[in-house]
């Protein structure tokens, strides 16, 4: 075992009180239930009065949050495309690929966000507005480290490109001086805001170098007298070299001219160029990626990772992957300066610059609430082929183990169980398994989810699932007294032995009220009629009414003796049967042969036999009266078939 | 995880990294191997261009899986495109009956949601799954539930309001082998007002008239397997459809508890999910069956389909000839999938009727004429008969539960939990 990753969280079950009872529990699929127990009570005296209950423990409890339903029904669209995608596209063509789908994830992840910020302007519940707050927050926290995780995994971006990318990374989540940046743009006049320094300098350090002397040309045109000093600084801002996208300079050329701008800088700096202004000066020492300077603005940058890409920018432009973790490290030390420890947050984001995406995905798992960011980011960059050496000591993988965790809790949520599907059918090694375990759970309320739920296992080719399905739902119908129905569902699940239970059921109903319920469902069974035999002998024995409604005798006839001597028939059946045949022997024409007389006298006397073996026919009149009759019946046939074909062949 | 996220709010949603959340679709053709295809209809390659309808379809993601849509009707002799829709949930804990707006009415609401965009209007709760849902009139929709009831429901146009007018409790239940009496899903319900029929799991057909408190009507054990969809034929017929792969029709002036014909579908017992019939050709009626099958039936003769078209992978659950347009056929299905057939591209192949007409009036018995003018669902002539299949959704995934068309407008629903809207059906 590894050692535990500190203390686990302490979970309070409102309602339960440990302190009085001894609590008991069971682990469940994706919740525990917890429940008082009597232990340890002394002698009953509260008498068994106050309640018993069972307590539903989630540990996913973001499944139940409604807007992040989108998030998790959108997102369920972008993992299965990715998981259909051609892997056969090779390098660039496939980076570009997964990158997409990386940002696709996050504008998912934004929609989301943006709906749930709506939903807390809206709400006049304050604890509802507060929930909606800390999910707006948490949102965005994912979408930050994941598109930190995009940059450095996905992308893999290298020295120069590397810089931009984190650039654009800062500007798009640091946005707590938006605020201030659109009111001071939006003042009538800029320069005289008091705010306008503080403007300027958020540009600089964010790289927005353009929007930065915009502002400046302001302030210049605002003063004539320092008119030079701003030319010089504009100019100096201007002629600053950024790396480039494309391969249009190599990474040397753009150090050589990053250093001349560099000493330039310093050159106006030293001859005291902006010493009357100190504003202008803190920006040229930022220019200088002067540490100190920069950290003065600690308040415009607000965290530690805007002091670092800041401090990128301005001292080593051309930073490789691998020299990130050493700014990364020293940047947080002298940001936060001993005052206060890093959050959990910050842990994370240090473990991306480090490169220790297991550690991301650890700290991830630990921090948050639920397993929808971990799994897909976690799928994400195993299509990238990061993961491949990374094994469990249980479950076979991290990509599959997170993928399950998720899968099983979309599973244990009443509405949301079809999405889970798709993550476990990506599961090689347990997936399938553990849809075979859940997929029974699911309560089936109507047919019509019984079909979907059907669909998903025939799909699959679960056959055991199929038929269990089936069956619940023939036995509910057969329940509720609709023997069609639950000989449909029955005939569905290739059940024989229900189906003839319910043939049974049938046949019972028929010598009860002499005449058949559901005949459009018996006329119609046609092939699936060889299901069972006794679904056989049933649609068989209802095609003889049929025939003899129709007064097709000599058919009907010939088909009631061979439901006999071919044994289809049930022998319980039989006497039903030969009483069937009599008004057929009784006609004014003769139907049955010779031959077909002697066999319906040798099964009469089959089943005399059988039935004074077992029991002596003793006092039941009814039945041997029916013998008698049935006797004289086939005797008087006999008698007269003799005469008819004696005549015939006589002739 | 608790303190720095980074910033109190997010963006406005232009700044969205990439914004890609209405789907794309393409009219794509997709046509699979017709085998055990009766009237095999000519290759449909689409010349249409792909992004003509791209802008048209807005989504959005409701939290709630949709088992219905329904369009409100429009006014006699109205003629701009239907601008309200109903949509019904299922499986959910709480589901809830909604209407939609997506007309210009609050165009660009305030939060910055792009035109064309479904508005909730409001929304109420329903006690068990929306199995189906129709509207009696521009004001009352009448919703069948899972737990047997039948409820109409009241928008209030002026405050946007949604209420419970009228509701008959359990008007469909099982009797079960303790003489209980539990309530039995109601399945389908069609309206013609004042006149409404329900169908059930129970195999029962309940006729109501709106006003009325009971039952006008009621066939107990109509049939012994479940209903699964009921139409009107005609006033006083209706069409059921059942899980043995049976259509009947029943006729209400008769008194004896029997359907008037029963047509089957020949071998299996797949069974039909869905029925329509033409709007103005009575005597076509299209089915959709459990293994996605599109059956055409001619109710004046025989008791098989005309044809058996090949269609979806899985269940059909809807289907709609196009009430305006009756050339136009949607289907929708359990994989996921909405298919546009197309009948009427192959009008200019036709000869002309009027042309031919002209030439030698006398010589083609009016029935000639006019079937080669009707019957484009009937006709089994593959050489002739050309037939255009559109897949309106290229990644699908989740079941498509529910469609509705009306004018250009077509509105859709999906266990992914969103609605779709397109306006421009036939840009």
């Amino acid at each position: 075992m590894e050692e535990v990753d500190g203390e686990p969280p302490l979970t309070v079950v409102p309602g339960a009180d440990p302190s009085a009872r001894q609590l008991c529990f069971a682990w469940g699929p994706a919740e525990v239930l917890v429940c008082e127990t009597l232990f340890g009570r002394r002698g009953g005296e509260d008498g068994g009065q106050s309640s018993s209950c069972v307590f539903v423990v989630r540990k996913d409890q973001d499944i139940y949050i409604q807007t992040l339903r989108k998030l998790f029904n959108e997102s369920h669209g972008i993992f299965v495309g990715l998981q259909r995608s051609e892997e056969e596209l090779a390098g660039k063509s496939r980076k570009a690929q997964l990158v997409q789908v990386s940002k696709n994830y996050r504008s998912v992840i934004r929609a989301c966000m943006e709906d749930m910020h709506q939903a807390a302007i809206s709400t006049r519940d304050p604890a509802l507005q507060s929930q909606y707050s800390t999910q707006v927050s948490i949102l965005s926290a994912i979408e930050l480290i994941w598109n930190l995780c995009e940059i450095l995994f996905v992308e893999a971006a290298a020295a120069g490109p590397l810089l931009l990318r984190l650039l654009d990374w800062v500007r798009l989540h640091v946005c707590d001086v938006d605020n201030m940046v659109r009111e001071v743009l939006s003042s009538e006049n800029p320069s005289k805001h008091e705010l306008f320094w503080n403007v300027v300098d958020v540009f600089v350090l964010q790289g927005r170098m353009d929007e930065a002397r915009h502002l400046l040309s302001k302030e210049a045109s605002a003063n004539p007298t320092s008119v030079n000093m701003y030319r010089i600084l504009d100019d100096l801002m201007k002629k600053m070299p950024m790396p480039s996208l494309g391969n249009t300079q190599t990474l040397t050329e753009m150090e050589l001219k990053w250093q001349h701008w560099h000493e330039e800088c310093q050159r106006y700096l030293q001859d005291g160029t902006f010493a009357s202004n100190s504003h202008m000066e803190s920006i040229c020492k930022i220019l200088l990626g002067d540490e100190d300077a920069i950290l003065e603005k600690k308040e415009l940058m607000t965290t530690w990772y805007h002091f670092l890409v800041t401090r990128l920018l301005y001292s080593r432009p051309t930073v490789k992957p691998m020299e990130l973790r050493f700014y990364a490290q020293s940047s947080m030390d002298l940001f936060l300066g001993g005052e206060s420890s890093p959050e959990p947050l910050d842990t994370i984001l240090m473990a991306a610059f480090e490169f220790e995406m297991h550690q991301v995905i650890k700290e991830c798992s630990i921090a948050l609430s639920n397993w929808w960011f971990v799994a897909h980011l976690t799928d994400l960059l195993d299509h990238c082929k990061l993961l491949q050496s990374h094994n469990l000591y249980f479950g076979s993988n991290m990509r599959e183990f997170l993928l399950l965790e998720y899968a099983s809790g979309l599973f244990s949520h009443h509405s949301l169980w079809q999405l889970g599907v798709d993550y476990f059918d990506h599961c090689p090694e347990y997936g399938r398994v553990y849809l075979e375990l859940h997929i029974e759970r699911i309560p089936l309320n109507t047919e019509q989810k019984a079909l979907k739920v059907l669909r998903i296992c025939e799909q699959r080719q679960m056959h055991e699932q199929v038929r269990s399905i089936c069956k619940i739902m023939a036995m509910k119908a057969l329940r509720n007294n609709r023997l069609g129905s639950a000989l449909s569902w029955s005939i569905r699940a290739k059940d024989a032995a229900f189906a003839t239970l319910i043939s049974d059921r049938f046949l019972k109903d028929y010598c009860e009220r002499g005449c058949f319920s559901d005949l459009d469902l018996i006329d119609n069974l046609g092939p699936s009629m060889l299901l069972s035999d006794r679904l056989t002998f049933l649609g068989k024995y209802r095609e003889f009414h049929r025939l003899y409604g129709e007064k097709r005798f000599s058919e009907a006839a010939r088909l009631l003796l061979m439901l006999m001597t071919a044994h289809i028939a049930p022998c319980s059946f039989w006497m039903t049967l030969l009483t069937d045949a009599l008004p057929l022997l009784e006609q004014k024409e003769v139907i049955f042969s010779a031959e077909q007389t002697y066999e319906l006298m040798r099964c009469l006397e089959d089943l005399t036999a059988r039935k004074s073996d077992k029991q002596k026919l003793q006092g039941d009149d009814v039945e041997t009266t029916k013998v008698e009759m049935l006797r004289l019946a086939l005797a008087r046939n006999l008698a007269r078939v003799i005469v008819k074909e004696g005549t015939l062949e006589g002739s | 995880m608790t303190g720095p996220g980074p910033g109190p709010g997010p963006r406005p949603p232009g700044r969205a990294p990439a914004p890609l959340r209405a789907p794309t679709l393409s009219l794509r053709a997709r046509r699979r191997s017709a085998a055990n295809q009766r009237a095999r209809r000519g290759a449909g390659g689409s010349g249409r261009a792909a992004g003509a309808a791209m802008e048209e379809v807005c989504a959005k993601f409701v939290s709630q899986k949709i088992s219905k849509t329904r369009w409100r009707p429009l006014p006699a002799a109205a003629l701009q495109p239907p601008d309200l829709f109903a949509t019904g949930s299922w499986d959910n804990e709480d589901n809830r009956i909604s209407v939609w707006s997506v007309g210009d009415l609050g165009n660009a609401g305030l939060n910055g949601e792009y035109q064309g965009e479904p508005q909730l209007l409001c929304d109420i709760r329903h006690n068990g799954d929306v199995m189906d849902m129709q509207f009696l009139d521009q004001e009352r929709i009448v919703v069948a539930s899972s737990t047997g009831t039948v409820t109409v429901f009241r928008h209030h146009q002026n405050n946007q309001t949604l209420s419970a007018n009228h509701r008959w409790e359990k008007a469909h239940y099982h009797v079960d082998q303790d003489t209980s009496c539990g309530g039995a899903a109601c399945t389908g319900v069609i309206c013609n007002k004042p006149e409404i029929v329900t169908v059930g799991e129970d195999g029962r057909i309940n006729l109501f008239r709106v006003d009325q408190k009971d039952a006008v009507r009621t066939i107990d054990n109509a049939d012994s397997s479940t209903l699964h969809a009921v139409t009107f034929l005609r006033t006083t017929e209706i069409l059921t459809v059942n899980s043995i792969g049976q259509l009947k029709i029943w006729d209400f002036r008769q008194q004896k508890n029997e359907p008037s014909q029963i047509f089957s579908l020949t071998g299996g017992r797949v069974p039909l999910h869905c029925v329509d019939r033409h709007p103005n050709q009575q005597y076509i009626v299209a089915t959709g069956g459990q293994d996605g099958m599109l059956s055409i039936w001619d109710i004046r003769q025989g008791t098989v389909p005309v044809s058996l078209l090949n269609a979806h992978e899985a269940e059909m659950w809807e289907v709609h000839f196009h009430p305006s347009n009756p050339d136009h056929l949607f289907t929708c299905s359990e994989d996921g999938s909405l298919w546009h057939w197309d009948t009427s591209t192959d009008v200019s192949e036709k000869p002309s009727f009027l042309h031919q007409g002209g030439r030698s009036t006398t010589y083609f018995p009016h029935n000639t004429v006019n079937q080669s003018v009707v019957s484009a669902w009937l006709s089994n002539d593959p050489t002739k008969d050309r037939m255009e299949i559109t897949n309106l959704i290229p990644n699908q995934t989740l079941s498509v539960n529910s469609l509705d068309v009306l004018g250009p407008c077509l509105v859709y629903g999906t266990d992914a939990e969103a609605i779709y809207v397109n306006r421009q059906l036939f840009a």
